[in-house]
């Protein structure tokens, strides 16, 4: 994994932009931001950030490569599109940010404890496994993600939403035994597998 | 076309501001006829409604009073008020142009004496005001007006009040049998001056334009600083008729930006540095004006002014572009909330008004006229051989300050004057 980080950093020595024009989702409409500041002033998790988009997208311009992929900024946003809807340039900033992150987690670089992406992964594997969400694994998993104890607590206080959604019909106990595949599921394997090839061919990540 | 370039010699020029008064003036002086087309009942346009201009900090009434000497001295220029251009055929040295005039019921012998008015009772949204403040339904527009003649507003028609404005004139003047007309024109060639009109605030809908009272348009604030405007020339927020000190402006409010105006409307950097100017100038030491911008756009011999703006300290340059805007609900105080781009920190900062730096657009759609006319993107009239002989000037061909649009006026002065050369072989 680093060494692919490594030569990515040979191939784009000083030019960090090009390296995310190149490689990172929609990274070529970084260059176009204005710095106007309505994203970063728009985006309900503001106070939370590290770096606002703005301050992400003038960084990367910068040159500023460890300090942007390594960062947990990119990994807070929660795609509400406040910002794309304000933005004056009409950037897809919502699409830059998860294109960092993913590029940053494809590199090897990302924060390994950031619960964002160690909850994509979970439910990765999750929907990978039966071709559809088992929901009451992945929130078992999510709750015990931090440990045994503290997912034992997690667990209890969401246990009257558990058997209100239980009543309702929208929560199958027996999800925990393995059930809910889809009929196709070793066909859905296949049809990742293809697009994940394709992928990692298109962004230089043969694997 | 040499021999279509042989009807007739007369020019004309359509809105009647400080482009449309320029150009039809420069044409006229050089010895051509002219015809001046205006739809409002005075002539001046958006120039009669500021209060100072920059950079010289001057009052528009001086030029205009010139202009209006000039106008009155010359036998070749006519003009026309409430009058607008409805369509034109033909091409260049042969237009025919359908004008519709829209009836006054007041006459040539009026004196604006106004006891008309006085008598009167209904009112109406005051336009030359933007609306903010009510005037009686038979008025002169403003007091600088031209022609000095009375306007009796349409609502009033068939109402008691207009007979009792006939009773009420000594002069003859009042007409109510007045209708519509259409008047069919040949001109050789056309000067589209219509000007600009401010960008609907309202759309903009993070500002809450449309919700809170203490917001305003730069328009509007204008008009508040008018000793004839709608506060009587104080700088009093609307909420609750507090002296606003601490005012807020806010840039590019609809310009430069996708999801509006595309064009930078370039005279609105410079309009906030001058209407920081009326803050000081009103409260001295106690007015505060806080300027957020994208860039300050105060374009050569007037980056001086800008110097001078930046030097005072009252006046604090915010380098953002507000994210949204919120209001206290009980002091109606309005907050702007966003991240400044000059290390990244975020900001709640409480105003007691909120000017928005409006955008400027095309104030008509020339194609509804004249359908091949060439527009740019934002819908100004572009330079362009399809266009013939329509030549476009001031804001109806870009975003200008008067400077530049009377330079614009006067070049397409020029070209006008070239074609009607051409049409009577003065040319060689
Ligand atoms: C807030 C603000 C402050 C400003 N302050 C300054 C300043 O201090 N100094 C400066 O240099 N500039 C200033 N400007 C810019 C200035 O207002 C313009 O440069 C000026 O108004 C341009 O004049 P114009 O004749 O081209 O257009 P307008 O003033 O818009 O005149 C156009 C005329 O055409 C008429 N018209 C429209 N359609 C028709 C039609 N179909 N038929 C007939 N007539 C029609 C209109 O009624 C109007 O009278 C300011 C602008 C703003 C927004
Ligand atoms: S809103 Fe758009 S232009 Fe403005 S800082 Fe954000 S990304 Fe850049
Ligand atoms: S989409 Fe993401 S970055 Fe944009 S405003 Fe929402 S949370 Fe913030
Ligand atoms: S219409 Fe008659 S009453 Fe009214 S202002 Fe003119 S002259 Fe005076
Ligand atoms: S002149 Fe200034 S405020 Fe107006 S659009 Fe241009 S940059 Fe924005």
């Amino acid at each position: 994994m680093s060494e692919r980080n490594n030569a990515m950093v040979e191939k784009y020595r000083n030019d960090f932009l090009k390296e995310v024009e190149a490689n990172v989702e929609e990274g070529p409409w970084v260059k176009m931001c204005m710095q106007c500041g309505v994203c970063s002033g728009s985006c309900p998790f503001g106070p939370y950030w590290e770096h606002p988009p703005q301050e992400i997208f003038m960084m990367i311009r910068a040159g500023k490569r460890d300090e942007v992929l390594k960062s947990e900024s990119m990994w807070m946003c929660t795609s509400c599109y406040n910002c794309i809807v304000r933005c004056p340039r009409e950037l897809p900033i919502t699409h830059i940010m998860h294109g960092l992150a993913n590029y940053a987690h494809r590199l090897g670089i990302a924060p390994k404890m950031n619960p964002t992406r160690r909850f994509a992964k979970l439910f990765w594997q999750n929907i990978m496994k039966g071709g559809r969400v088992n929901e009451l694994k992945l929130s078992v998993g999510l709750y015990f993600m931090d440990g045994f104890a503290n997912g034992v607590k997690k667990g209890l206080a969401m246990l009257p939403v558990g058997i209100g959604m239980f009543k309702t019909g929208r929560l199958n106990p027996l999800g925990l035994l393995g059930g809910g595949k889809c009929k196709g599921a070793g066909d859905i394997h296949k049809m990742v597998k293809k697009a994940q090839e394709i992928e990692n061919r298109r962004k230089g990540f043969a694997s | 076309m040499a021999g279509a370039v042989a009807t007739n010699e007369t020019i004309l020029v359509v809105g009647g501001g400080i482009s449309g008064m320029t150009a039809a003036l420069e044409a006229a002086e050089c010895g051509k006829d002219v015809v001046l087309v205006e739809k409002n009942p005075s002539l001046g346009g958006r120039v009669s409604q500021l209060y100072k201009y920059f950079p010289k900090l001057c009052h528009p009434t001086c030029g205009m009073e010139i202009n209006l000497r000039r106008i009155k001295a010359n036998k070749r220029l006519r003009v026309f008020t409430l009058a607008e251009v409805a369509k034109v055929d033909g091409g260049p040295g042969d237009y025919t142009v359908s004008i519709r005039l829209s009836p006054r019921y007041v006459n040539e012998n009026c004196t604006a004496c106004g006891a008309c008015a006085e008598v009167v009772s209904a009112e109406i949204d005051n336009p030359h005001n933007y609306g903010l403040s009510k005037m009686k339904a038979v008025y002169l527009p403003f007091n600088m007006a031209y022609p000095q003649r009375y306007v009796i507003d349409q609502s009033v028609i068939g109402t008691p009040d207009a007979e009792k404005a006939k009773a009420a004139c000594k002069y003859d003047a009042i007409d109510l049998g007045m209708k519509e007309q259409t008047m069919t024109i040949k001109v050789g060639a056309i000067v589209w001056a219509t000007g600009w009109k401010p960008y609907d605030a309202a759309k903009i809908q993070p500002y809450g334009y449309d919700r809170f009272d203490n917001v305003v348009t730069s328009v509007e604030f204008e008009r508040m600083m008018d000793p004839f405007g709608p506060t009587g020339g104080k700088l009093l927020r609307p909420s609750d008729g507090k002296e606003a000190k601490n005012v807020a402006f806010i840039q590019c409010a609809g310009s430069r930006d996708r999801n509006h105006l595309r064009h930078c409307s370039r005279i609105c950097c410079m309009a906030s540095l001058k209407q920081s100017t009326y803050v000081s100038e009103q409260f001295g030491d106690q007015g505060q004006s806080t300027i957020y911008y994208i860039d300050i756009r105060a374009i050569d011999r007037i980056e001086d002014f800008y110097a001078k703006v930046r030097a005072n300290p009252a006046v604090k340059f915010v380098k953002s572009k507000v994210a949204n805007i919120t209001e206290d609900r009980t002091s109606a105080d309005v907050i702007l909330h966003g991240v400044d781009t000059e290390g990244y920190h975020r900001y709640d900062n409480r105003h007691d008004l909120c000017v928005l730096a409006v955008g400027m657009e095309p104030s008509v759609d020339v194609r509804t006229a004249a359908a091949t006319v060439h527009v740019d993107a934002s819908g100004f009239v572009e330079a362009d051989p399809v266009n013939g002989a329509i030549f476009g000037a001031g804001c109806a061909s870009n975003a200008l300050d008067v400077n530049r649009a009377v330079q614009s006026a006067t070049a397409a002065s020029l070209r006008a004057i070239q074609v009607i050369n051409k049409v009577s072989g003065a040319e060689v």
